[in-house]
């Protein structure tokens, strides 16, 4: 899965969230990700963060830190 | 005609509270006010002689057949323009009365050919049928006067249309169909021109035949028709149907109930159900006659193998078919994990045949991905309105519209997409009701016969959520608010907050006229009309959904129907036109990734030990991935397997040439379909789907109506498809064993609580249920919320404007966007093998007069479209409905290749494709596209299918 892609999903939600409180829009594009992307596209987000997260929101970014990855060793 | 017919009561039901009681014949009988005499006689099967009169249209009074006596009044009224009156003393058949209508039949045989032996209508020809009532036995006048009928002078047939003829000299000049195409159909295509015996039926102009004329042969004419003058060819062909099966049509959203009238097994017409609760009788040209692909030369009967998919395809046994499969996916399994497999589910399918897939998929795949063909289209419906109202579903039946003050309809062209019900929803604005058209294009609606749009807001594509922002600014500014609604229903705090961002400036609409490219008075003006209404309803398609901002606009919608107080009653509410006969169905039944069926989300402790109790497996419970992700997940590796059941990505999915990158990048294809389609091309595994004509389960339509498919012949494969799904998960290790379709849907009602009640005897007691069906709602939920929202309190959503990425630019500075076609259905896979495609042969291009004066372009010149992802070749349509700056095109063809344009941007909550705006730019062209240049070799390699060795 392309980064360009996962940076602008993530980017997307964090856009639609930002209307919000800056806690509740952190807590609510964290969820949607947690509730709505597949464990393997989590840890893309991850990874590109643990490569410094470059062309994310600060909101996004902001999520990106905040989520857990929930491995499944059987799915990986 | 149907020859299967029911009961005609010769006028509409007038449903009423009061009623009125009469003497007819003798007999008491009690009918609501209003009930004509010829409908209360039939209540006591005092059946009327008839010929201008039937239910389906409004009593007309001509053909002086249906004479009666009434006590006390002079002279002998038409029963079927005269309403009962309390204590009416009706004599329906008398010697006087036996007279008359022997006399007025014998004017109508006397200009009528008696060749009733050899007449297509034999056996079902209502004048037949009332000579032998009226006891005729002569002709006095004889058959030698002046007529329409001898050789001479009788008019040729009219065959020009595909599916139909007209035959003038057998015409009694009834208006039955003139009216069924003014009251039933709403075109006003017929009319009976010239005066006494120069009367006659005429399509459109006087050089107008049926085909060039403005008919849309939705059938309903020749269903009105009592003689053989309309007659569908197959009658003509083949003769009187002999019995008939119920079941419903599989082509749009409306799902309509049909009879579908045969000789053996052999479909001889489909008659649309007068008492099928989405269509009430009418039909459009696909449901009533596009049928014939089920039987087409093209269709795969038996399952075929590759090893590769450039490799020829070879004919096997299905327990090879499915030991490869078995084989394929367990070895991906073993080599790249649990997930690197997947399936998708068909909105084509039944309910029972897409519940098997998703639980193969979850239960023996031991994953969750699965997703469905709504995540292209209707995805940001399931997400806003959950979000919103707390359930995933349209909140009205179709019947509802009758009740609407004001219909606001967004991005859809029911016309076109959803004609069924479109012709209902014209029915209540010629009877007075407003149209506000939120629409890029000048669609029918904004003005057609006797119907003309009271606002039409031409807003740029892309800009739908700017324009809702507008509508409510104005409302909450200009004080238009429902505030009781909206304190006794919804959430405050939401609510506040939302009136809080509406009401900042720039969402004013003189802030946002000029990037919506409308006038804020407009915009104001919509808003008002709109917020008027006592009855308010919001009717939207793929224009809303289909966008980076879909859910977004999902949302808007919500939040204005909730603010003006339009939801929870009949004649209001927020109403998606869903593109595919079942993808109501397909959601209901948990194709998305991250919910069980009944949108209950997979990390849901308690709904996944309810499944993981019956199922006997543990579920895992993650989100899986959902179409564009596999696909991006096959570019990377890890993702490679799929079982695509009923659907071709390859072709209806955004930015082809990625797709088929995807696909060939992938270790296993499996498609089970009914032709070798544009996916197939990458298939390992093609296993031969079951047309509708062979299923027997239920779809679920855009009004939540579950509805029965009843099977009027045998699998042409020899197996149903969710057999072979239970053998395919079998043979990947999981016992999934079903002895009818009908367990499945006991299993369905057994872990899903909104199909609580649903049941195949219930549905085949009942006709149909609109869900939920369960103790709160016994009886199924027409209309929802009524009481209260699913969720508790409606919650109103903050809907920021944000632009797409997708911009027009000095290299792509005109804006495409896509739909669909009266004639043809989504990838046209059914469509193309009938003869629906004489009216839409090709996918075209059309272009505003100004964009195409600009590029030298004229009517029909080859133009080459191109985006910044590819390009193609399609013929040019200049048409002023389109806006200056935006270009449109259907994608019915493969050919056409009109998804290699399109981009993979998509909504942001959903990941539904931005179909409705890429920028591309357009110029004159005689070659094909790259793309369409390759097609046609990828084509012959990939579709090769070799012999068996003798």
């Amino acid at each position: 899965m392309s980064t360009n892609d996962i940076v602008r999903m993530a980017n997307q939600i964090a856009e639609f969230f930002s209307a919000y409180p800056e806690d509740e829009a952190l807590a609510g594009a964290s969820q949607h990700i947690v509730d709505f992307w597949d464990p393997r596209m989590r840890a893309e987000l991850e990874a590109h963060l643990a490569q410094g997260g470059a062309g994310l929101s600060p909101l996004a970014l902001a999520v990106a830190k905040r989520i857990t990855v929930h491995t499944q060793p059987e799915l990986a | 005609m149907a020859l299967i017919d029911d009961v005609d009561f010769g006028t509409p039901a007038r449903p009423s509270a009061a009623t009125v009681t009469l003497l007819i014949d003798g007999a008491p009988v009690t009918v609501p006010e209003g009930t004509s005499i010829m409908r209360a006689a039939q209540e006591v099967s005092r059946p009327i002689p008839k010929l201008c009169a039937t239910d389906k249209l409004e009593p007309f009074g001509s053909c002086r057949m249906c004479l009666v006596e009434i006590e006390g009044v002079r002279g002998t009224p038409a029963s079927c323009t005269t309403p009962v009156r309390e204590g009416m003393n009706v004599t329906t058949q008398n010697a006087r009365l036996e007279r008359i209508r022997k006399g007025v039949m014998e004017l109508y045989i006397s200009d009528h050919p008696l060749d009733c032996l050899t007449c297509a209508a034999n056996g079902d020809c209502e004048l037949q049928d009332t000579a032998g009532e009226v006891g005729l036995r002569e002709v006095r006048y004889g058959m030698d006067g002046a007529n329409h009928f001898d050789a001479q002078v009788k008019d040729p047939i009219d065959v020009s249309n595909p599916y139909f003829q007209f035959e003038p000299s057998k015409c009694i000049a009834c208006s039955r169909c003139v009216r069924a195409c003014d009251e039933v159909q709403g075109t006003l295509a017929l009319t009976l021109e010239g005066r006494g015996f120069a009367s006659k039926i005429s399509a459109g102009l006087e050089m107008d035949d049926f085909f060039s004329s403005e008919c849309v042969s939705c059938g309903a004419c020749v269903q009105a028709c009592p003689t053989a003058t309309l007659m569908e060819k197959s009658v003509v062909d083949h003769g009187v149907p002999t019995r008939s099966v119920e079941t419903t049509c599989a082509y749009c959203g409306v799902g309509c109930s049909f009879k579908a009238e045969l000789k053996g097994s052999e479909v001889v017409r489909m008659v649309p159900s007068k008492s099928g609760g989405a269509n009430e009788g009418h039909s459009c040209v696909k449901g009533r006659f596009a049928w014939g692909y089920a039987s087409h030369k093209d269709r795969i009967t038996t399952p075929m193998v590759r090893e590769s998919a450039t490799d020829p395809w070879r004919k096997a046994s299905w327990d090879e078919a499915i030991d490869f499969i078995a084989t394929r996916f367990k070895d991906i399994q073993a080599r790249h994990g649990k997930g690197a497999i997947g399936g998708i589910t068909s909105s084509r399918c039944t309910n029972e045949e897409v519940y098997v897939v998703q639980k193969m998929i979850r239960a023996a795949f031991g994953n969750n991905n699965v997703d469905t063909c709504a995540r292209v289209c209707h995805s940001p419906t399931g997400y806003g309105l959950k979000t919103t109202f707390g359930t995933s579903a349209g909140t009205q039946n179709f019947k509802s519209v009758e009740q609407a003050d004001v219909i606001l309809l967004i991005g859809a062209n029911p016309t076109d997409g959803h004609p069924v019900f479109a012709s209902r929803m014209k029915r209540r604005l010629r009877r007075g009701a407003k149209i506000i058209v939120v629409d890029p294009r000048r669609i029918d609606l904004v003005r057609t016969p006797h119907i003309e749009a009271a606002h039409h807001v031409p807003l740029r594509p892309g800009t739908n959520v700017a324009v809702m922002n507008a509508f409510a600014h104005t409302i909450v500014t200009e004080g238009l608010v429902d505030e009781a609604f909206v304190a006794q229903r919804c959430d405050m705090v939401e609510f506040e907050r939302w009136r809080s961002f509406v009401s900042e400036p720039e969402n004013a609409p003189e802030a946002l006229a000029e990037k919506v490219g409308v006038d804020a008075e407009t915009l104001r003006a919509a808003a008002r009309t709109f917020a008027a209404a006592p009855n308010g309803a919001i009717y939207y398609g793929l224009g809303v959904t289909e966008h980076s901002q879909g859910s977004t606009m999902v949302m808007c919608m919500a939040n204005l129907a909730m603010a003006t107080g339009n939801i929870g009653r009949e004649g209001v509410g927020v109403n998606p036109l869903r593109g595919q006969n079942n993808v109501q169905g397909s959601c209901d039944m948990g194709s998305f990734p991250h919910e069980l069926p009944g949108y209950r989300h997979i990390s849901d402790a308690d709904t996944r030990a309810l499944f993981e109790g019956d199922w006997g497996v543990h579920l895992h419970d993650q989100p899986g991935l959902r179409i564009p992700n596999m696909l991006d997940a096959a570019m990377d590796g890890s993702f490679r397997g799929i079982f695509v059941q009923g659907e071709d990505i390859a072709q209806s999915d955004p930015n082809t040439k990625h797709v088929q990158a995807a696909l060939a990048a992938m270790d296993c294809v499996v498609v089970q379909d009914l032709f070798l389609n544009e996916t197939a091309a990458h298939a390992h595994v093609f296993l031969p789907g079951t047309s509708f004509l062979e299923k027997d389960g239920t779809f679920t339509n855009a009004e939540r109506r579950i509805n029965r498919v009843r099977p009027v012949m045998a699998e042409k494969s020899g197996l149903s498809e969710w057999e072979t799904v239970c053998r395919v998960a079998r043979a990947m290790g999981y016992p999934m064993h079903y002895d009818h379709p009908s367990q499945i849907m006991d299993e369905i009602a057994r872990l899903t609580p909104s199909f609580a009640g649903v049941s195949f005897a219930r549905l085949d007691r009942d006709g149909s249920l609109q869900w939920p069906v369960n103790d709160a709602h016994p009886d199924g939920a027409p209309i929802m919320h009524v009481d209260g929202f699913v969720r508790g309190k409606g919650r109103f959503m903050i809907t920021r404007y944000v632009p797409t990425e997708e911009r027009s630019n000095r290299h792509f500075p005109l804006i495409l966007t896509t739909g669909r076609i009266l004639s043809q259905y989504n990838v046209g896979q059914q469509t193309r093998r009938t003869a629906n495609s004489l009216w839409h042969p090709e996918d075209v291009l059309e272009i505003h007069p100004h964009d195409a004066e600009e590029r030298g372009i004229v009517d029909g010149d080859p133009v080459s479209i191109n985006s910044r992802v590819g390009a193609t070749t399609l013929h040019a349509r200049i048409s002023d409905r389109m806006a200056p700056g935006v270009v449109y095109t259907t994608f019915h063809h493969p050919l056409s290749g009109a998804n290699v344009i399109t981009t993979e941007f998509s909504d942001w909550a959903t990941n539904c494709p931005e179909y409705k705006v890429t920028a591309v730019q357009v110029n004159k062209s005689n070659l094909p596209s790259d793309w369409q240049a390759h097609r046609e070799e990828f084509v012959a390699e990939h579709y090769r299918v070799t012999e068996p060795a003798e």
